[in-house]
């Protein structure tokens, strides 16, 4: 029955599709975490057609840790108008001003981990119980283990050891008061599916994946940009590059490729032949082995 | 540096699979293995390993550790809970739900079961059939796992003989002959050393058959989703109410079976009412058709009343409509299951409550006696169980779709998934 073959982008979509109609359907207060990187990108795209023709019921968040690319930021706020998205920013800044987290300090410093407390903070101004993000389970190994629901409990946190049992399309989105949900709409999307889903459905990403000249400094076998947000060592040089990034953290957790990469098909073609994984450039994940784990243990995205 | 077809990578399918074994059967390995020999692993997984490995003073890579993530595992040298492993080949995109050996983590494998159009099951050559392996094979008859691949390995360590192939599938045979399980196959290999996973192993020039990797690619799964028996459970209705859709009425959901196009009749359950097929939209567009496993938004002809937890069904061939139903439940928590108990129950959109009518048999899974006695079913354990819900809901045999077939169950209290059901 070759006329019924859903090819795998198509099946995937399908599944993305599904979990966002049962987020809306199960949850009052859904919210979109929006970094303006390629995976919140498309799950944004993926709202849009679950719900067309009527709006996307819920609206996008970003945990602003003050220290993003500036072409992201742009990026994000020209989405939001031109589709009409309501945007709500929570600022990590403002929880370092209200003395909610500190600062770390030193060479490696990071506000990777703050945004936690930021976006836990939201969660409870906002009253949102159900919070969507573009994670995939190919990113990192402690996410290949995250359910497409996934409970957390009213102190955000994740317990490994105790998730419930996802079994076919059924999902259990049913909680106590104070508790919330993540929920992963691309789970089962890896780096090379959402490039080309983005090349098919010609999607707009933000500038700094592609190609361009920045003034960066090598640091540990990492190509850092230099944009006066990470303390520069005395032995360290900033020079000119032509770089790009293929993962969207902030400034200071986020390395650069060298490459030449100005299309969607020519990222495509260095993603099949890529012998590094996307976040092998990610240092808040180098922090210790199970460094995902952790952060995930007491609340993070 | 080869050129890479882009438009090649889109005229792919999808298979998931799940790979079921003993903690000492070579599983993680495997798994290792056919990433590490489709060349799916990257360096810098390769080299945290590796790095691993030696830490703690293993002499060879250790491939398993690719799969053990987390931080408990990987101390225990164990899998606790399910994971999951992209790969594709030129011909196909597979998932991998990497599940626990262990009894204690049964509810883990029915998980990944759960949606799987394949199951390796995995036999140390050494041991032969053991009992994990007749759980293991029993869950996937029971989850109806349409396609099954034995994996006999460890060949090495046998000598990479025949006759201890040949005896070990005979065993298996005979075991699975029992049961309603799908079509098996057979593969002797070596995941330590590679034989049979993605090349073809020159050890064992007895064997016939083609090697795993090959068997996967070629699985025929046209057949899996039913292409009669339309079914569109609906999970949201989309009412845009502005000034360009003021009337617009979409009931939203994902296909499970069979197809619609524009003019069907169709009735909605479980009220009844009817009407046609107005429009479609899938997720390209609008479709005068769209068939299984896809997501999309129907208008119907009359302004009927349609909500989340309705079935839109052709009306030509209609599912039953009940609150009455015989399942094979997978109980899923060490607090029993109580005759009487009530529990918050989910099939497709649909919430209800049900009652336990009554627990019929429980299942011992290993020589697969019906236990009429024995009504203590607690975590990992099989019955087969009579419930009540209610409210009426629109359901299909599992066999017959594994969607509308299915039901969950939910402690109230706790909102913990307890049960999983089987409509019988």
């Amino acid at each position: 029955m070759e006329k019924y073959r859903l090819l795998h982008l198509k099946e995937l979509e399908s599944e993305s599709i599904y979990i966002l109609r049962e987020l809306a359907a199960q949850f009052e207060r859904p919210a979109l975490l929006f970094s303006g990187g390629k995976d919140s990108t498309v799950c944004f795209h993926l709202s849009r057609k679950a719900f067309a023709p009527g709006k996307i019921p819920f609206p996008l968040v970003h945990v602003d840790t003050g220290h993003n690319f500036e072409e992201a930021i742009a990026f994000r706020d020209n989405l939001a108008k031109k589709y009409g998205a309501t945007l709500i920013v929570a600022s990590v800044q403002q929880s370092i001003d209200e003395g909610r987290v500190v600062e770390e300090k030193g060479f490696n410093a990071s506000r990777n981990v703050l945004q936690t407390v930021t976006l836990l903070d939201s969660i409870e101004k906002h009253k949102f119980d159900a919070c969507v993000g573009g994670a995939r389970r190919d990113e990192e190994k402690a996410r290949a283990k995250e359910r497409f629901f996934s409970h957390r409990d009213e102190f955000g946190q994740w317990d490994p050891k105790n998730q419930r049992p996802e079994l076919w399309n059924i999902f259990n989105g049913k909680k106590s008061l104070g508790e919330h949900f993540r929920v992963f709409p691309i789970s089962n999307w890896t780096e090379m599916d959402v490039w080309q889903y983005i090349l098919q459905e010609d999607i707009e990403v933000p500038s700094i994946y592609f190609t361009h000249k920045r003034k960066c400094f090598v640091r540990d076998g990492v190509i850092y940009a230099h944009e006066n947000v990470i303390p520069l060592k005395p032995t360290e040089k900033v020079e000119t590059m032509q770089v790009r990034f293929r993962t969207v953290g902030d400034i200071s957790c986020t390395g650069a490729v060298l490459s030449k990469a100005s299309t969607v098909e020519e990222i495509v073609k260095e993603v099949a032949l890529t012998r590094v994984t996307e976040r092998g450039s990610r240092i808040d994940d180098r922090r210790s082995e199970a460094a995902m784990e952790d952060r995930k243990k007491t609340g993070y995205f | 540096m080869e050129d890479f077809s882009t438009s090649s990578y889109l005229d792919m399918d999808l298979l998931r699979f799940i790979t079921a074994g003993s903690v000492d059967d070579g599983k993680s390995t495997l798994i290792g293995r056919l990433l590490y020999d489709s060349k799916s692993i990257f360096e810098d997984q390769y080299e945290a390993i590796k790095a691993t490995s030696e830490k703690r003073g293993e002499d060879y890579v250790n491939l398993a550790l690719l799969t053990d993530g987390l931080r408990a595992e990987r101390e225990q040298g164990i899998t606790i809970d399910v994971a999951y492993r992209y790969f594709s080949t030129p011909k196909r995109k597979f998932i991998i739900a990497d599940t626990p050996g262990h009894i204690q983590y049964t509810r883990n494998m029915v998980t990944g079961a759960s949606t799987a159009h394949a199951a390796l099951i995995l036999i140390d050559a050494r041991k032969g059939v053991v009992e994990q392996t007749m759980r293991h094979t029993y869950i996937a008859s029971l989850l109806r796992i349409p396609h099954i691949i034995v994996c006999i390995n460890k060949m090495d360590l046998v000598g990479f003989r025949e006759e201890v192939f040949e005896r070990i599938k005979n065993e298996y045979i005979a075991f699975a002959a029992t049961l309603d399980s799908a079509d098996a196959y057979f593969v002797p290999m070596s995941a330590l050393q590679g034989d049979n996973v993605v090349d073809v192993s020159t050890n064992m020039k007895w064997y016939e058959g083609k090697p795993l990797l090959q068997l996967l690619e070629h699985l025929d799964i046209s057949q899996d989703t039913r292409h009669t028996d339309a079914r569109l459970p609906v999970q949201y209705v989309i009412r845009p109410m502005d000034i360009e859709h003021h009337d617009y009425r979409g009931y939203a959901g994902r296909i499970s079976g069979g197809s619609f196009k524009i003019g069907d009749a169709v009735t909605v359950l479980p009220s009844g009412y009817t009407s046609a097929i107005k429009s479609i939209d899938t997720q390209d567009g609008a479709a005068r058709e769209a068939f299984a496993r896809m997501s999309v938004t129907v208008t119907l002809e009359d302004e009927i009343d349609v909500s989340r937890g309705d079935m839109i069904v052709k009306t030509d061939s209609q599912p039953r409509v009940t609150q009455d139903i015989e399942v094979m439940l997978c109980w899923l928590t060490d607090k029993a299951l109580q005759i009487n108990g009530k529990y918050a129950l989910k099939h497709t959109a649909k919430d209800a409550r049900c009652v336990v009518k009554d627990i019929l048999y429980k299942v011992n899974i290993n020589t697969l006696e019906k236990m009429k006695d024995d009504k203590n079913i607690t975590l990992n354990d099989i019955a087969h169980i009579v419930l009540k819900t209610t409210a009426p809901i629109v359901v299909d045999t599992y066999s017959q779709n594994r969607d509308t077939g299915s039901v969950i169950l939910i402690d109230e209290a706790t909102h913990s998934t307890v049960g999983a059901g089987m409509i019988l």
